[in-house]
């Protein structure tokens, strides 16, 4: 019941906090002008009617002379009453505006079809970074003060450093074009889960893991070589258990209880931190599309995106508290 | 009763009488006491790596304020003839490393195109005319980026036409080459309006074909006419100055002919000039400027920047930058955190829920809406602002933190009692406490900074480039656009920038454990 309490308190202080952004977020973007570029052959009746019907602007009309539209600007409240009421009664979050390949198109089925080459690269990175992270980090806590421990803490030192915007460009020189084992750029297309996609995946997966194996280790030899000095590790070994077994079932699982929160958090932070490695590679992802909107200036893609990272900033801060709760043992009993 | 004096065997002539002043029972300690700072500055020096972190900071800081004065160039100079061109350092020319040139691995007509320069004008573009052939035909040399422009055709007006030819005259320097009649000219697109095609060439399936005479050499097509239509030693061409035939010129069909230096076009003439002296000539005369011969130490970008101007002045603003950010973070951040950890209260919780909003709002965010609505103003007032908006607040609250610690501790409590005010306990006797963790997340904060504007300035969201400022992440994005051919463009900024990220952290962590007061002592 407490777990429930506590659960529910954080979350409601969450969303708020959310909406709250979210709200700030939309006042200061309808403050400014709506600026709708047209290419040739396309026809900018269909997307100001469009606005239009979203309730965003009103009395759209043609001058014919200069071939220029000029509209009424709805209040602002007004137009959030609208905004809110097609997200909710239609799953509307609005249309794309000026990046050109997407003019028209709902928002949301674009940026759902953006979502999967994020998150795969985000899993692949994870499932390649956590067991080398964590191998290391072990390695070096049973190693403490030893060459091995030194090496380990160099190479943590040295990738924690390095800045993602090297890592990438090094991995992209060295592998891409020195060695030519992968494409250079990733493969666009929907099939994801082939033999080629994968391969032109590897670049960006692996300038992404290599800064969190670096994280994972380091927080994995502190943990684990506090948790390896307490006096139960000694019972573990005098009752019979061997090094191996006493690490792997006393010190690891007691150090996991900080470990996997960060795991989990760093895997929700990522989401949104891959901006840099997305528009290196070219991973048609999120982070593109919210590149793309900036630079275009598309409202709704920016709202809705800008949505999504604050949302993801929200939760990776809050699922390390809530998953302390439900990991730790002294948390979750000690508070009945 | 029995006596029960166990002293009885200790002889009485052994006791004497002290005297008050030999009694001490508390020494003054000898020892000079530590103070907090200078024993957190006696461990930082201990922690090597922190001290090699620091030296390198400030061959960095260094670098960035002195090299903009060293070089020749600005930020807004480029030159398009001198693109990607190689890095040179003049202490390596004569080796094969640093020395502006690039290997290359080419068919016969490459090279000769190459080769050919060279001959005509001395500026060798393949190095020392050094090659080796390999049995299938390969040429393999070192092409000197600074002289593969060789000759290109320019368009001068008449005056500028003489005073180039009062400059040679002056120097001795050969920059006018003979001219190729339009006739002999290649007219296949591939070398059209090259300045370099100088010799015999023919069309083959629309792709141009060089002639070879019987021992493989080029054969040379140059302009001529006869002494004969001189007037007063002077030509059609309007040229009296250096020759590449001699100043006796030469003789074809029993005459004396001259080769022609300029073609009459209806602004004036066109010329063949060898673009290293060309640029030469046309710095340090018409423009006047300080640039003398073109020298790249770290060479040049795909626009033709210098990459080491670029990259000092972006470093220097990246620095100036970061500092101005976390010193105003700094300041406002410790005058907030003071008064909310101090008085506490219900300002406290409201201004709790705003920074914690405020904080959660993602950077990219707030620096989109900033450009958005500030579109006008510069570009490094969005990003200080951006920085700013929501920096302050980490510096705040670990001020806020400290406060809450040492507020109710006892020291504060009798001080209290003594008489002293508010602001004086707040500033004397609280904040002290705060300044170890305020300097370290400083240094820890400049890099971030630095990080979070150079791929702010990669990912072309703001752009700093204006006028005599530019950014290291602009740097690194031009150069990645060439990195299979042009890997140096990218390699100096970012290795700028991975070792600066380094060493401030190693610098950080140093300082970090030098001012941990749990720390003090236990390394003796």
């Amino acid at each position: 019941m407490y777990m429930f309490k506590y659960v529910t308190k954080r979350l409601g202080l969450m969303i708020s906090t959310f909406l709250i952004i979210m709200f700030m977020c939309f006042v200061l973007i309808k403050l400014l002008p709506i600026t709708v570029t047209v290419q040739m052959g396309q026809d900018a009746n269909i997307i100001i009617r469009q606005l239009e019907g979203r309730g965003y602007i009103q009395n759209a009309v043609m001058d014919p002379a200069t071939q220029t539209w000029s509209y009424e600007r709805v209040p602002i409240m007004i137009q959030l009453g609208n905004y809110l009421n097609r997200i909710f009664s239609y799953g509307d979050f609005g249309i794309g505006v000026n990046i050109p390949s997407y003019r028209g198109r709902p928002v949301i089925s674009v940026f759902l079809e953006k979502l999967p080459p994020t998150i795969l690269i985000n899993l692949y990175s994870t499932f390649i970074g956590v067991p080398i992270g964590l191998g290391l980090g072990i390695l070096a806590a049973l190693k403490k003060n030893k060459w091995q421990d030194q090496l380990i803490n160099i190479l943590i030192i040295l990738l924690i450093s390095m800045p993602s915007i090297v890592m990438g460009l090094i991995i992209q020189y060295l592998l891409c074009f020195k060695a030519g084992w992968f494409p250079t750029t990733m493969n666009s297309g929907y099939e994801y889960f082939t033999w080629s996609m994968f391969r032109s995946m590897l670049p960006p997966v692996l300038a992404l893991c290599l800064g969190s194996v670096a994280g994972y280790a380091r927080y994995t030899r502190a943990e684990l070589s506090e948790v390896l000095t307490n006096e139960f590790m000694l019972l573990a070994r005098t009752k019979g258990l061997t090094r191996g077994q006493a690490t792997l079932r006393h010190a690891m699982r007691n150090s996991m209880v900080v470990i996997f929160p960060s795991i989990l958090s760093e895997f929700i932070g990522v989401l949104s931190g891959s901006m840099i490695i997305e528009s290196m590679f070219s991973v048609p992802g999120v982070g593109r599309l919210y590149l793309d909107a900036i630079n275009t200036v598309d409202y709704d893609f920016f709202m809705l995106l800008s949505g999504f990272y604050t949302l993801v900033g929200l939760l990776a801060g809050i699922v390390i508290d809530i998953s302390y709760g439900f990991i730790d043992p002294r948390i979750r009993m000690g508070a009945k | 009763m029995e006596k029960t004096n166990v002293y009885d065997n200790i002889p009485l002539e052994k006791f004497e009488f002290a005297r008050a002043e030999d009694l001490s029972h508390d020494k003054k300690p000898e020892t000079k006491p530590v103070g907090y700072l200078q024993d957190a500055m006696r461990r930082f020096a201990k922690n090597k790596g922190a001290i090699v972190a620091a030296v390198i900071i400030v061959i960095m800081i260094l670098f960035a304020i002195i090299a903009p004065f060293c070089t020749q160039y600005k930020v807004s100079y480029f030159d398009s003839y001198f693109a990607y061109t190689r890095p040179r350092c003049s202490l390596f020319v004569n080796t094969n490393f640093w020395d502006g040139c690039k290997e290359m691995e080419t068919n016969l007509k490459t090279f000769t195109y190459y080769y050919a320069m060279g001959q005509e004008t001395g500026h060798n573009a393949v190095k020392n005319q050094e090659y080796t052939v390999t049995e299938d035909g390969t040429y393999r040399y070192r092409l000197d980026t600074y002289h593969m422009n060789g000759v290109v055709y320019k368009n001068l007006s008449l005056e500028e036409y003489l005073a180039l030819q009062e400059y040679q005259n002056e120097t001795g320097i050969q920059v006018i080459y003979p001219m190729v009649a339009k006739r002999d000219r290649p007219t296949a697109p591939d070398y059209e309006p090259d300045g370099n095609i100088y010799y015999k060439t023919e069309e083959k399936a629309s792709k141009t074909q060089f002639k070879y005479d019987k021992e493989g050499n080029i054969i040379p097509v140059y302009n001529s006419y006869p002494a004969s239509i001189m007037e007063n030693g002077v030509g059609l061409d309007q040229y009296n100055s250096l020759r590449v035939e001699g100043p006796e010129g030469f003789l074809k069909d029993g005459q004396t002919c001259y080769y022609s230096y300029a073609l009459t076009t209806p602004s004036g003439v066109q010329v063949r000039v060898n673009y290293y002296e060309y640029y030469t000539y046309y710095h340090s005369r018409v423009l006047q400027d300080g640039i003398g011969n073109p020298d790249f130490l770290f060479g040049t970008t795909g626009s033709g920047k210098d990459i080491l101007t670029c990259l000092s002045s972006g470093a220097r603003f990246s620095f100036i930058f970061a500092i101005v950010v976390a010193v105003s973070n700094l300041l406002v951040g410790a005058i907030y955190g003071s008064v909310t950890g101090y008085y506490g209260g219900r300002l406290d919780l409201i201004m709790e829920r705003v920074t914690d909003i405020l904080g959660a709002i993602p950077s990219m965010v707030v620096i989109t809406l900033l450009k958005l609505h500030m579109g006008g103003s510069s570009q490094a007032l969005v990003l200080f602002i951006t920085f700013f908006l929501t920096g302050w607040i980490g510096m705040g609250g670990r001020t806020r933190m400290q406060f809450y610690r040492f507020k109710n501790q006892e020291y504060v409590l009798s001080a209290r009692t003594l008489g002293a005010s508010d602001k004086r306990l707040m500033f004397k006797h609280i904040f002290p406490n705060a300044i170890g963790t305020l300097v370290t997340s400083c240094a820890l904060v400049i890099p971030s900074m630095i990080y979070s504007e150079t791929s702010l300035s990669y990912l072309g969201i703001v752009n700093l480039e204006t006028g005599n400022v530019t950014s290291v992440g602009t740097l690194i994005a031009s150069g990645q656009q060439s990195l299979a051919t042009a890997p140096f463009v990218a390699m100096f900024p970012s290795v700028f920038l991975a070792l600066l990220m380094l060493s401030f952290n190693l610098f950080g962590n140093g300082l970090r454990d030098a001012f941990n007061p749990s720390l003090r002592g236990s390394e003796g």
